[in-house]
């Protein structure tokens, strides 16, 4: 245990050494630790081609699918509780709750995690983790990072890579060769989840490595701000400023202006919650990051 | 009596003439979620039944997706979103030709992803918008048969035309947003021609690469 631990943590001081040392001099502003980046993209390309994607592929056609699904269940399962402690790390709650339910339905009911049976009994699966709980609270995801085997990262989740690894259940199994199967089992699994997206990544990036890096930063960044529950926290700020407007009305004994700005009677009143009204429907991503609920932009009159 | 009956008369026309050429007006003026669903359900029910498509027919599917999806598309304002301060530097020929290649590698890239459509269907996310927002982002998730749904988002704008779609979203990376800089850096190097060559040249290595099927 304390090995895995060491080593994560070598890992990280070594390459923040090495970035340090080695060139940071390069034209691309977003992407200072590019040279090291493309170096680490190739190595990784190169294991992906000579052993990962042919063991995935072959694992995908030779195991038989309820026994793929079984261990992507597995996996999936153990990973819950750790988003589960980072979703209460968020103050998010109800997500933290729902996260745990799901460890605890599937490791019992759904036996030691190959049944998912939480999924269709409705709680959702989120995907929470140190790095994004250090980005919830207003960390900087720092320069684009690609790690050696790992994949791609930022400098904030890299940092936060032993608290993840700790997190991860697996790596607290002994005996260690156990362990270690089941690592380089897991991560033929994830390969062979996203084998047809790869292919068709080859197709449509011009080059691979901008292409992931992009994709990946606004992936993460979406994750960090929860930008798919965008929508439904702004309904939520919508309906408490629709009680809110109730209340008003009611005090008052008028009827205020409709939501959209027609400059109606009452327009002190009315004001504020036009101004808050129109829930926002813009990609999170392009707004300033706030851990907040989505800052909702003026009805454009 | 003449000049009132002549006046409603004309008032009559004119009501009637002018709601002729109105109402065709509102009713292409289709609402972008309802325009979206439309598109998405049509699409994916064609792939679903179609076992040519499944089995990987390129053609089938290249023309699936001009009929069905293109027109919706508006290619030459996803091209100016991605070449950004790039756009107004570029020629008129310049601008035509990117817009051209760029459509053409779209249709590819969407041609790859319906072919591997299976049991996947999709749900839409309720649709709020402020009244009168020229550009609006309509919502949806891909149930996959394993893993988490992907979440899938279209930013559409409004032109004479109707809603196009100027942007999709998958699993939070906006595709003009990816495609920027590869353009930026691309044209730092070789000018906006060597990006409209790059582009070219993809093109006509997918065009004599057949679809896969995936391996399921």
């Amino acid at each position: 245990m304390m090995n895995r631990h060491a080593r994560a943590l070598g890992l990280a001081a070594a390459l923040g050494a090495s970035l340090t040392l080695g060139g940071c001099a390069t034209n691309n502003p977003k992407d200072p630790f590019e040279k090291f980046n493309r170096t680490m993209f190739s190595f990784n390309d190169k294991v992906d081609q000579v052993a990962l994607k042919p063991a995935a592929t072959a694992y995908k056609k030779v195991t038989p699918g309820f026994v793929q699904t079984g261990v992507n269940n597995f996996f999936g399962n153990l990973s819950d509780l750790w988003s589960s402690v980072n979703q209460f790390a968020q103050l998010k709650g109800q997500d933290g709750l729902n996260d745990f339910m799901r460890f605890a339905v599937n490791s019992t009911l759904g036996l030691g995690g190959v049944l998912d049976i939480a999924t269709p009994a409705g709680m959702r699966k989120h995907n929470e983790d140190l790095g994004q709980t250090l980005g919830y609270w207003g960390v900087p995801s720092g320069p684009y990072l690609m790690l050696p085997l790992l994949g791609p990262s930022t400098v904030r989740d890299t940092a936060a890579l032993p608290g993840d690894s700790w997190g991860d259940g697996w790596m607290h199994l002994y005996p260690v060769n156990d362990r270690n199967t089941g690592i380089v089992l897991r991560a033929v699994d994830q390969r062979a989840s996203v084998l047809d997206a790869s292919n068709l990544l080859e197709d449509a990036a011009l080059d691979r490595y901008e292409f992931i890096r992009d994709g990946y930063l606004q992936r993460r960044n979406s994750k960090v701000l929860d930008t798919d529950k965008a929508q439904e926290r702004a309904e939520k700020v919508q309906k408490k400023v629709d009680q809110v407007q109730e209340k008003v009305e009611q005090r008052l004994g008028v009827k205020l202006a409709p939501r959209v700005d027609d400059g109606s009677a009452e327009p002190e009143t009315a004001a504020p919650a036009a101004g808050n009204a129109a829930p926002a429907t813009d990609s999170a991503p392009n707004n300033p990051p706030a851990p907040a609920p989505v800052s909702s932009e003026p009805a454009p009159k | 009596m003449k000049p009132i009956a002549q006046l409603i008369a004309t008032a009559a026309v004119a009501a009637f003439s002018t709601s002729i050429l109105v109402a065709p007006a509102y009713a292409a003026a289709e609402a972008p979620d309802v325009l979206v669903k439309r598109i998405s359900n049509d699409v994916i029910d064609t792939v679903k039944s179609d076992k040519d498509i499944q089995a990987g027919n390129s053609k089938k599917i290249i023309d699936l997706v001009n009929s069905k999806i293109l027109p919706y598309v508006d290619a030459e304002k996803m091209t100016q979103l991605a070449a950004g301060r790039f756009w107004r530097q570029a020629s008129a020929e310049q601008q035509k030709a990117l817009s051209e290649e760029f459509r053409t590698l779209l249709v590819y890239t969407y041609s790859g992803a319906l072919s591997q459509i299976r049991n996947e269907t999709v749900d839409f996310k309720p649709f709020r918008t402020a009244a009168g927002d020229p550009e609006v982002v309509v919502q949806s998730q891909v149930n996959m048969t394993r893993g988490e749904p992907i979440q899938l988002d279209y930013r559409l704008s409004q032109t004479p035309q109707g809603w196009k779609i100027i942007d999709i979203n998958v699993l939070g990376a906006w595709l003009v947003e990816t495609y920027k800089s590869t353009f930026a850096s691309e044209i730092g190097k070789n000018g906006v021609d060597g990006l409209i060559k790059k582009l070219h040249d993809r093109n006509q290595q997918l065009a004599n690469k057949p679809l896969k099927a995936p391996q399921k």
